[in-house]
């Protein structure tokens, strides 16, 4: 589904490398978690995938399912089924909800040829999607995450998720922020997305989220590195004991 | 007081062309319009209020040729709405594309019809609110409007009128000069609604005096055409009564030079004014909005919505002032003046104003100028928005506060897909 190989990234404007030879390889139907250290690099790669500006890309490359990513507008990424929940979602005073998601979800649809929703199907697709996420009609009417609480972001950018239905979905930290019922409930909403066909990277800081997302592989990031990869054990070894001694295992 | 020479001079030069109808009770009215333009004369570009905004081509005896915009890709704005038409070319009144003028609830009447009379209620107004909003600042085309408006419609309103009057402006010689008058009375109590669109001629001088009743209400939506040579001074004045309301949204799109006055007076307690805009101008483009309001009745509100967007050079100008007399305690006054910069070239210049004689109020100014947010357009993007689209989205956003002033959804929408026909048709 999503590989990216040796990717190095420094920042445009600024001679400050983050990137320093990221490989990484995900099958399809496959979850894989980042784990790592604040400021290692793990954001910094999400939203160069998904083609934030600001960023140089000065070696390797990254494809989805074949396809070279890099070269593509970040529009052009997300038809191709590239899909980031933001750490932080963005405020945009003005835009509604709803006009947002139709917006983005009927874009979609037109760049790779199929057929608009039509006004009432879509409504009835997004009520029942937001029920499940415990979003309410409110919540849908207001400008995009303005006024939200953290949590409701996180749950907004979910549902985005779910309407959207991309095949590759990266999670940024996405249960920063949530409380115990919430993180169940944003749990339950990628479990109920998980398909042959859909990969997911899911970025965290925490073991308790992958008690409800099952990953098949962690990694962990340093410097800008992936410094290792196992099964889920390794996320329970961070738990238990921190960076450090993976960080000197490296250093070796 | 004798005017300088060049003022003397320019404005003799300027109604050398203008013919004075001293005929009736309108008579009168134009004589002491024209003694109060003969004691200013016309706008000077070292004027206080024309530093921003060059007046020459408002105040030449000719127009600069204009040709006529052809918006045939479009269908025109307010046409899906039920309402009273008058259509006025090139500043004529045009009867035979104009309805009916019956409406309940409302008597209108044209200017030009019902000058000659002796006596009219319009009497007590034309004129009379021009006269008072040129102290402290002049605006002195706005007491020419008053002294040669060839036409005009005058508008009295008892009740709740069943629809709204419409005044269509419709544009075809390429070097008219139109010049029109209009009132409008509302009763205490009665409700109006007022449209306006095109761009009327290849210059356009205009007033609309408005008395709003006690408890009475008024809406005015207009969209000042996408004619792009056309240039224009209009003025609205108004007088709020007690718990009246009044409400005026402007839509520019285009147009060399456009100066809109507007000069409102709370006078009772308890009144209401806003007054919104949104402008968009691509090149060659200046748009001025020059707003004064008073604050005279206690507990009253007032908001100043106005946002435009600007690319390729275009200027944008706003210079608003709220004005708190003293004892018009407990006022909330609001104004905020914004512009989005499409690019590098474009240029906003905003003098917001707050003169305040009472110790118990509310009033708050801002002005930004920016470009559109780089984060939000990326997260619209990452979700598959287009470019272009996005970009559309983020200026609708900018001009959402200022639409939101527009009570009607059906007039609001309306003028919503203009701006969106715009921002598709001007996008890189
Ligand atoms: N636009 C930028 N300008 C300056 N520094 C940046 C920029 N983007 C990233 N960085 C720096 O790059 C490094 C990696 O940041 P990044 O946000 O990718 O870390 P992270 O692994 O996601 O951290 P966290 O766990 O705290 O979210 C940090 O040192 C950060 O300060
Ligand atoms: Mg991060």
């Amino acid at each position: 589904m999503l590989e990216i190989n040796n990717l190095h990234v420094k920042l445009e404007d600024e001679d400050k490398v983050i990137l320093r030879g990221v490989d990484l390889k995900i099958g399809a139907g496959e979850v894989h978690a980042i784990m790592g250290p604040n400021g290692s690099g793990k954001s910094t790669l999400s939203y160069v995938l998904s083609g934030r500006d600001g960023y140089e890309v000065t070696e390797g490359s990254a494809t989805l399912e074949g396809q070279e990513l890099l070269e593509m507008e970040p529009e052009e990424r997300a038809a191709a089924g590239l899909f980031l929940a933001f750490q932080y979602p963005v405020e945009i005073p003005g835009v509604g909800n709803m006009t947002f998601l139709r917006t983005a979800l009927n874009a979609q649809r037109k760049t790779r040829g199929e057929e608009e929703l039509s006004a009432g199907d879509f409504l009835k697709l997004v009520r029942a999607k937001a029920k499940t996420l415990k979003i309410d009609a409110e919540m849908l009417k207001r400008p995009v995450n303005v006024g939200f609480s953290g949590g409701e972001k996180k749950r907004n950018e979910i549902l985005q998720m779910a309407m959207l239905e991309p095949k590759m979905c990266i999670l940024d930290e996405t249960d920063s922020g949530l409380d115990v019922d919430a993180m169940k409930l944003v749990a339950d909403g990628v479990n109920a997305l998980r398909d042959a066909g859909r990969s997911f990277l899911v970025i965290t800081h925490y073991q308790r989220l992958l008690d409800h997302i099952k990953p098949d592989v962690v990694h962990i990031m340093a410097a800008g590195r992936i410094i290792k990869s196992g099964g889920p054990e390794l996320a329970l070894e961070v738990e238990n004991n921190g960076y450090a001694d993976l960080l000197a295992e490296v250093a070796q | 007081m004798n005017l300088p020479k060049a003022k003397q001079d320019a404005l003799t030069a300027r109604l050398a062309g203008l013919s004075f109808d001293a005929r009736g009770w309108l008579g009168a009215a134009r004589s002491e319009a024209l003694a109060r333009l003969g004691a200013m004369g016309l706008p000077g570009k070292r004027d206080e209020y024309w530093r921003y905004t060059d007046p020459t081509s408002l105040t030449t005896p000719e127009p600069p040729p204009a040709a006529a915009f052809d918006a045939g890709d479009e269908t025109p704005v307010f046409d899906g709405i039920d309402r009273v038409k008058l259509v006025f070319t090139d500043g004529v009144f045009d009867a035979d594309a104009s309805d009916d003028l019956t409406l309940a609830g409302v008597e209108i009447e044209r200017l030009a019809e019902a000058g000659g009379a002796d006596i009219h209620w319009a009497q007590g107004l034309y004129g009379v609110l021009e006269a008072r909003g040129q102290n402290p600042v002049q605006r002195p085309l706005a007491a020419l409007a008053s002294a040669f408006a060839t036409d005009g419609v005058l508008i009295r309103v008892t009740g709740r009128a069943a629809k709204p009057v419409s005044l269509i402006y419709r544009h075809v010689s390429e070097t008219s000069d139109a010049i029109l008058h209009h009132c409008v009375k509302l009763e205490p109590g009665a409700e109006l609604t007022l449209l306006e669109n095109g761009p009327a001629a290849a210059r356009f001088t205009k007033v609309l005096e408005v008395e709003v009743g006690t408890g009475a209400r008024f809406h005015h939506i207009r969209a000042q055409g996408r004619d792009h040579a056309r240039r224009a001074a209009t003025h609205v004045f108004a007088r709020i009564g007690a718990g009246a309301l009044f409400k005026s949204f402007t839509l520019t799109a285009n147009g060399r030079l456009t100066r809109n006055d507007a000069v409102l007076e709370l006078v009772g307690d308890d009144a209401v004014a806003h007054v919104a805009g949104a402008s968009m101008g691509d090149g060659d483009f200046h748009h001025d909005d020059t707003v004064f309001i008073t604050h005279e009745g206690e507990r009253c509100e007032s908001r100043q919505v106005f946002k435009k967007v600007l690319k390729n050079g275009a200027v944008g100008v706003f210079q608003g002032k709220i004005l708190v007399k003293p004892g018009a305690q407990k006022t909330d006054g609001y104004q905020i003046s914004q512009s989005l910069l499409l690019d590098g070239d474009s240029q906003f210049l905003a003098k917001p104003e707050l003169e305040i004689y009472a110790d118990d109020v509310k009033c708050s100014h801002g002005s930004t100028s920016g470009a559109i947010d780089d984060t939000a357009l990326y997260y619209l993007r990452s979700r598959g928005v287009p470019l272009r689209q996005a970009q559309s989205l983020l200026v609708l956003a900018f001009l959402a506060e200022a639409i939101g002033e527009i009570e009607d959804e059906a007039i609001a929408e309306d003028i919503r897909s203009r701006l969106e026909g715009w921002l598709h048709r001007h996008a890189h």
